[in-house]
């Protein structure tokens, strides 16, 4: 049982979670992951840590509720709590003093980029950050990437907030004017990232995403998760999440996540229709479980 | 002393009983338990045959040597509480293994009966009375020694750290099983499926070590949540036992093995074991094989279970290739007979060289070609020769890889003191178990690779005795 302090929306559809769970608060790094399962009937997905405080025993999550588990889990609150959290997963990102690093965040992967940036300006980079949305209520975390970055640039596809456009525009702006990257991490939707391994792939700039595949255990123990690079196959729950952009093969990525598409479209329907009955039914295991603490982890 | 008053020359013509099933036609399309179990009347008649030689083979045949003899008679006397208890002092799981131990190459291969007739069904036996305890609901909880102040950390919930705990909890120790999953059990519960272990008699069990004591903490990676070194210092364990199984899956690693739908054994056995995809009122996807022809890649346990998971999903048709003959496959011989009852095509002598697929990303077809025998390799068996210009294509929609599993590195690379083997396993002292770690040992699959319950059982048990010795050479 994994109680939430905090949850508030930060965005429509994305909420952001502050949950107690101190062995994880203590060792989680930036750009690992934890596994999250809400409801006895639920399934197991991978959501990457955004923040921690080991001194508070905490970390936080930032959820966009796309599918059925990730609205279900939007509607829990403070005082109630997550059945399955297991983490940290995944290696940790890798940080140093690479020079001028750009981190790119589209959509959520915003908060999923902060605490690597976090970590790189520490570091010493110079880094510039590049936060995009499709309008200006989905550009996240502006204010904390604005506190650890030395420059910033918003993009909305609408332009109702920044400059009109996409998250590569100002990227290739900057390699046409010949400022020097030594280092660019690019999160958000599998299309985004490829553009930007594009971009960057005839510069040579060392370029790192995040990749997002469909997990189960997070362990290693099922290759579901499987990236295809051009070194073979790779786990990304244990080689990953972070892969070097310009290895990975993202047709196949972009396959393998929809490989359940139609019946995760079935199981939104069903919640759009059902979301009442479903909220009490989430309502009533968070609660519950967290009331009794004796029922602890069910085994 | 025996009662039984039938000649021995009368006993061994009583033919074998059978294992009432369900219909094959039936449990094709269906996740219940396959066996019913033997009835009381059964079970007698079954036990009646036992020769009750004076030097039972069938005892050397068992790897914890059960008292088989004894235990059989028990049965024979309508005690089958004393019977449970007989087996229990050796095995600690006798429900489980009397489902799944491969008693044919064990115990019954050494039954004296199975000479000139068919040996003694004594893996039915176990279950029944194992069964007939559990069902009786009169288990007492065994007594637990006072309390000694020693924590012990097992790492991983299968059949080796789950008897360890059993062990070592009624020794007066504490003892906390971690598991990286949601739920206890291992394979027992995420690989094995329900239609041949349902999964409640996985749950009695745990439910027994609990009440005996033992905590259970899900949800917790050894290595990544915390490491060997952090429980035994900040933790304050006194001793760890490492039991965390062979979990790594292995793949062809032939061209298109990326293609959707094509899955290891690991994923698709828990998807449908662990996560319940099979029942639709749970989450879980898996790939929906209603009218679809699939396959199954492998001659073992996993590849049965798979490929008959496959069947009970609604596959057209079930598909099994295995690069050897029906002689080298390991899969114990029950699961093979139930296979070929429920309809899987069995395609021996065959290997996948490619998988094909649409542009979309999905499976379309597995490319094999034709084996045949040649001289015996390592493992004594012949081995596999394709023969040139024997490719043919399968359409397939659904590909199971089941070849077998490795070691998982995540404790290993995160425990600098331990030493393992070219292969990655734990390197373990045969006797005691003991790691190249002081305080940490081994048991289970991590030490031998992918083994069977029933050793896992017995090495879990051997590290929970030396554990207590080397618990006892601790000053404080
Ligand atoms: C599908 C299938 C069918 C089988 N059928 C049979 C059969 O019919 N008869 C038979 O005798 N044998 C069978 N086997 C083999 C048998 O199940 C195994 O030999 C046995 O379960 C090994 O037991 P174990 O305790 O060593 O490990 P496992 O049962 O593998 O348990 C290890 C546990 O450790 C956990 N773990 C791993 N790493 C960590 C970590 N870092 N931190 C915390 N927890 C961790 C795992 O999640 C798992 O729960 C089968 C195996 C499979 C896969
Ligand atoms: S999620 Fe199972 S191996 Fe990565």
């Amino acid at each position: 049982m994994f109680p939430i302090v905090e949850a508030e929306f930060i965005a429509p559809d994305v909420k952001r979670f502050v949950i107690e769970a101190p062995r994880i608060a203590r060792k989680r790094r930036a750009g690992q992951f934890v596994i999250v399962r809400v409801h006895p009937h639920g399934e197991r997905i991978p959501l990457t840590i955004a923040d921690g405080d080991p001194r508070r025993g905490v970390i936080t999550l930032i959820v966009q509720g796309i599918g059925k588990t990730t609205k279900l889990m939007n509607l829990l609150e403070a005082g109630e709590s997550i059945l399955d959290l297991v983490g940290p997963l995944g290696r940790a990102s890798e940080v140093e003093n690479f020079g001028t690093a750009v981190v790119i965040g589209g959509g959520v992967g915003a908060a999923i980029a902060y605490p690597t940036a976090k970590a790189l300006r520490e570091a010493g980079n110079h880094v510039i950050s590049i936060l995009g949305g499709r309008s200006r209520e989905l550009v996240i975390l502006e204010p904390e990437i604005r506190a650890i970055s030395d420059e910033v640039l918003v993009t909305t596809d609408d332009g109702s907030y920044g400059r009109k456009g996409l998250v590569i525009d100002p990227l290739k702006e900057m390699i046409a004017l010949g400022r020097p990257i030594d280092y660019v991490l690019a999160i958000g939707p599998v299309r985004m990232m490829q553009a930007v391994a594009e971009t960057t792939r005839p510069h040579h700039i060392r370029t790192v995403v995040s990749l997002n595949s469909l997990m189960v255990d997070g362990t290693g123990m099922c290759g579901g998760c499987r990236i295809i690079t051009n070194d073979g196959a790779r786990f990304a729950c244990v080689d990953g999440p972070e892969f070097d952009a310009h290895t990975v093969n993202f047709e196949i990525l972009v396959q393998r996540n929809r490989a359940y598409a139609d019946r995760e479209a079935e199981e939104l329907r069903e919640f759009q229709e059902h979301t009442e009955e479903m909220a009490n039914e989430v309502h009533h295991w968070c609660r519950l479980e967290s009331a009794c603490p004796e029922v602890g982890p069910r085994g | 002393m025996s009662l039984n008053k039938i000649p021995p020359k009368e006993r061994t013509k009583i033919p074998r009983v059978h294992m009432p099933e369900q219909p094959a036609e039936f449990r094709r399309a269906n996740f219940e338990e396959v066996n019913q179990g033997l009835t009381i009347l059964g079970a007698t008649t079954e036990a009646i045959r036992c020769l009750e030689c004076a030097k039972p083979h069938c005892i050397d045949g068992c790897p914890v040597n059960v008292n088989i003899r004894e235990f059989v008679r028990l049965v024979t006397e309508g005690d089958y509480l004393a019977a449970a208890a007989k087996i229990r002092e050796d095995n600690v799981l006798p429900a489980i293994t009397g489902r799944v131990c491969p008693q044919e190459t064990q115990c019954e291969a050494c039954c004296v009966l199975g000479k000139k007739h068919e040996p003694l069904g004594i893996g039915y036996l176990e279950r029944f009375v194992a069964d007939y305890e559990r069902e009786h609901g009169v288990f007492g909880i065994p007594e637990r020694a006072p309390l000694t102040g020693r924590k012990i950390a097992i790492v991983g919930s299968g059949p080796a750290g789950l008897s360890a705990a059993g062990d070592l909890v009624r020794k007066g120790h504490e003892v906390t099983v971690f598991e990286a999953l949601h739920e206890i059990g291992g394979v027992l519960l995420y690989g094995i499926p329900q239609f041949r272990l349902p999964k409640e008699i996985v749950e009695h069990e745990v439910n027994v070590l609990r009440q005996m004591g033992v905590d259970f903490q899900t949800n917790v990676v050894i290595g990544k949540t915390v490491t060997i070194d952090e429980l035994m210092t900040e933790e304050g364990y006194h001793a760890v036992l490492i039991a965390t199984g062979a979990g790594l899956p292995k793949f062809l690693e032939v061209p298109g093995e990326h293609y959707n739908g094509v899955y290891s054994a690991n994923e698709f056995l828990t998807r449908v074991n662990l996560m319940k995809a099979y029942d639709p009122s749970y989450d879980e996807p898996v790939f929906d094989c209603r009218g679809h022809d699939i396959a199954v890649v492998g001659g073992g346990n996993t590849a049965m279970d798979a490929v008959r998971t496959a069947c009970r999903l609604g596959a057209r048709t079930s598909y099994l290739i295995y690069r050897r003959s029906e002689t080298e496959m390991p899969a114990r011989l029950e699961e093979v007979k139930h296979a070929k009852e429920e309809g899987i095509q069995f395609l021996c002598l065959t290997n996948p060289v490619e998988f094909c697929g649409n542009d979309k990303g999905w499976l379309q077809a597995v490319r094999c070609i034709r084996m045949e025998l040649g001289e015996p390799d390592a493992s004594g068996r012949r081995s596999p020769i394709p023969i040139p210009g024997s490719e043919f294509d399968l359409p397939i929609q659904m590909a199971v890889i089941a070849l077998g599993t490795g070691a998982n590195p995540l404790v290993q690379s995160t425990t600098p003191d331990l030493q393992t083997n070219r292969k990655g396993y734990i390197a373990a002292d045969a006797e005691t178990l003991a790691t190249s770690k002081r305080g940490v040992f081994a048991a289970g699959d991590i030490v031998t690779g992918s083994a069977t319950v029933i050793l896992a059982m017995a090495a879990g048990r051997k590290a929970a005795a030396s554990i207590d010795q080397y618990l006892q050479t601790l000053s404080n």
